[in-house]
């Protein structure tokens, strides 16, 4: 972790190699069969919200097992948003990321009482209400187990307003001032979002609040004995946090405008969760690294199945093939979270800094064995207890 | 009155088994200290263990159907009932409790490797990387179980003799109205009997009571020279155990399907915080409660007053008593305060 010591790299050129290596995805990743506005598109809205949830676990060390519903409260405000006012996504984002903030400001203000496993047991709590709820009692506003979907309906006061004549046929597709936010553009709005929250997890790193909140990671106690009330920046962080997860909800229904309640199922926390170790907590780069990783498998080991696969062993002689490819079917197709699961755990087991720490522990190998020097730097990164 | 008694008993059984795996949970919290996330998965694991047994003795072979004159049928009769007769029948139809034999000594196997394999690595880290790491291996069954048997629900029926409903009213001259299934009558006795024999064996056993001395500090334990990590692997095997049996009995009332760890897990988490970490007589009374609060909750006279109550009162409750008494019912002081 970069606590103390200069960071390696200039924060400057950090976001402009950033911006550079996630506005030129669709061509670098075109070798990886990943070049496709869909999955670009989760690629940066997941990654939007694996920054925003480690603002809150890398930063101050609360493990929130509740952020989906966040991320569902985001996506239904946009939806009702598109349905009520306009197809622009501009007043659609500012309400996801409104009400998310809403919503966590009162679950934060009430689970923030605790600290540890009960922090965590809280928020799973409220987030598996809001589930419950979204699909029960608050069906009129969630539209249930079907999801909220437009509607040729629907008013849309503010687009009949400025527009003349009969719409045209067909539902109609969100947009920028005219840009249909679907495919390339849909990416590139997300990815210029993306860059920008970046920007601010950045700064929020290394602002005084950032320290502050680091200090209350490692300390709370200490922090509390100089007088500081801790309350109040954990509430900060912990909205800043739920915004995140707004955005990249309200993201979600800008690029397929409609949303269900399993959006916000605890699975669904579990997954931001996943995103954030395996690319590294309390890392800046780590969480979209995870956020990416998971994402790919999901989409590409998923599509996989054993025709693929006997294409691709097709070299190995057939007795050998029988054995490979039902083994090999085991973890790809729909078996996918098999090697979730393995990878995430051999992490955890061996990587606990996660990817990140992987990639610096490599990049130091080669720095000390070109200078010779034994200099083994301890690995205790985790906050103590 | 009829209606406050039929829920009450509706909630004992799902009580029942919030109460077993809550049990196991915070067997293994207060003694290893581990948050284990994939306590769920080892009841599943029980459940499928039922599957299995219930598999391996159907296994069968196609025999000329005499019943039928008009052409040559065949039909699917199992080899216990070619050797064995109206035993080998009478056999398929205990499967279930049957099972019970078969899973504890796998159940036993599968928590020491699990303790010895990966657990026992992680007693010096963190809370929330124990919760990630066997959050990861909860996966990997899932999944496992899920490549093997399939995404469907296996309906796993009761003995024939326990199918039907006891007419509990009568037993107490409540009327007629009364009636409950008898196998979930045996589910309640069941679990009591297990609750029961494990607080014997922690109360009652010297085995037990050195595990007990080893939860209230297991340094000085191993300064007094008991090996006290051996026996910490011996009540995870049994935490394992219990939760194993407890997916094995519920097999009739829920057909097992390989997410039912994961929806357990949940609410068990929440009996357990509710009831206090560590506290094993607060994860039994918490599991009952929880499951008696349950079902009142879908009562629909209550579900008049406050709409969708039911879908919340779990985690309404669990937030409340979180908020109101910090360490749950009956928590001890100085576990899980960070």
């Amino acid at each position: 972790m970069t606590d103390m010591k200069k960071p390696v790299l200039n924060d400057m050129l950090l976001l402009f190699i950033f911006s550079a290596v996630i506005l030129l995805m669709p061509f670098w990743l075109e070798p990886f069969g990943a070049a496709y506005p869909d999955l670009l598109q989760k690629f940066a809205i997941y990654g939007i919200f694996a920054i925003g949830f480690n603002i809150l676990l890398g930063l101050t060390g609360y493990l929130s097992f509740g952020h989906a519903a966040f991320l569902g409260v985001g996506s239904y405000a946009a939806v009702w948003s598109f349905k009520l006012l306009t197809m622009n996504v501009l007043p659609a984002v500012l309400f996801g990321v409104l009400f998310a903030g809403a919503l966590a400001a009162i679950i934060g203000f009430l689970s923030l009482r605790r600290s540890g496993i009960y922090f965590s047991i809280l928020t799973l709590a409220f987030a598996q209400m809001s589930y419950n709820l979204a699909y029960s009692v608050l069906t009129p506003i969630t539209n249930g187990e079907t999801g909220l979907q437009l509607d040729r309906s629907d008013p849309r006061i503010l687009d009949r307003m400025f527009s003349e004549g009969e719409p045209a046929a067909g539902l109609p597709s969100t947009d920028l001032f005219g840009v249909t936010m679907s495919g390339y553009p849909g990416f590139y709005f997300c990815a210029v979002i993306l860059i920008v929250c970046f920007f601010i997890s950045i700064r929020i790193f290394r602002s005084p609040f950032g320290l502050m909140l680091k200090g209350i990671k490692s300390n709370q106690n200490r922090m509390q004995y100089t007088g500081l009330n801790t309350r109040p920046y954990m509430q900060t962080a912990f909205i800043i946090s739920g915004m995140f997860a707004g955005l990249a909800g309200s993201l979600l229904a800008v690029t397929d405008p409609l949303a269900g309640a399993e959006r916000m199922q605890w699975t669904a926390s579990g997954e931001v969760v996943l995103m954030t170790i395996l690319g590294g907590v309390g890392t800046l780069i780590g969480p979209i690294l995870g956020a990416a990783l998971i994402k790919y498998f999901e989409n590409i080991f998923s599509s996989f199945n054993d025709t693929v696969l006997e294409q691709a062993f097709s070299f190995l002689p057939e007795s050998v093939l029988d054995v490979v490819v039902p083994l090999m079917g085991l973890f790809v197709g729909s078996g996918w979270q098999l090697t979730l699961g393995l990878l995430f755990m051999v992490v955890v087991i061996f990587l606990p800094g996660g990817l990140v720490e992987g990639f610096n522990r490599i990049f130091k190998f080669i720095r000390s064995g070109k200078k010779r020097k034994g200099l083994v730097e301890p690995t205790q990164d985790q906050a103590s207890e | 009155m009829d209606a406050i008694f039929i829920q009450i008993l509706n909630g004992l059984d799902k009580g029942a088994a919030y109460a077993l795996i809550a049990l196991g949970l915070t067997l293994v919290f207060g003694t290893l200290g581990i948050v284990n996330f994939a306590h769920g998965a080892l009841f599943m694991l029980g459940a499928f263990c039922a599957v299995t047994f219930q598999k391996l003795v159907t296994i069968s072979d196609r025999v000329r159907d005499e019943g039928v004159t008009a052409f040559v049928a065949y039909k699917e009769t199992p080899y216990l009932e070619i050797w064995f007769g109206d035993t080998g029948a009478t056999i398929i139809d205990y499967s279930v409790p049957l099972s019970i034999l078969f899973a504890i000594p796998i159940m036993l196997l599968i928590g020491f490797v699990m303790e010895r394999g990966l657990i026992k690595h992680f007693y010096k880290r963190s809370h929330a990387e124990q919760i990630l790491v066997t959050f990861g291996l909860a996966i990997v069954i899932q999944e496992l179980i899920k490549a093997y048997f399939g995404a469907n629900p296996i309906p796993q029926p009761a003995p024939e003799i326990l199918a039907g409903s006891a007419n509990v009213g009568s037993w107490f001259g409540l009327g007629n109205n009364l009636v409950y299934p008898w196998w979930r009558l045996i589910y309640l006795t069941f679990s009591g009997v297990t609750i029961f024999s494990v607080f014997a064996f922690l109360k009652f056993t010297t085995y037990g009571m050195v595990v007990r001395a080893g939860m209230r500090d297991r340094e000085t334990v191993g300064l007094l020279g008991i090996d006290i990590e051996r026996r910490f692997t011996i009540v995870f095997a049994i935490a394992a155990m219990v939760a194993g049996v407890a997916g094995v009995m519920y097999t009739p009332i829920l057909p097992p399907d390989y997410h039912m760890g994961m929806d357990f897990l949940v609410l068990s988490f929440v009996v357990v915080v509710v009831g206090g970490m560590g506290s094993l007589g607060g994860a039994v009374c918490a599991g009952f409660l929880l499951g008696i609060v349950q079902s009142f909750a879908s009562m629909n006279e209550v579900k008049e007053i406050f709409p969708g109550i039911d879908q919340i009162i779990l985690y309404l409750v669990a937030v409340i008593v979180l908020l109101v008494l910090p360490r749950g019912l009956m928590g001890r002081t100085g576990v899980m305060d960070d």
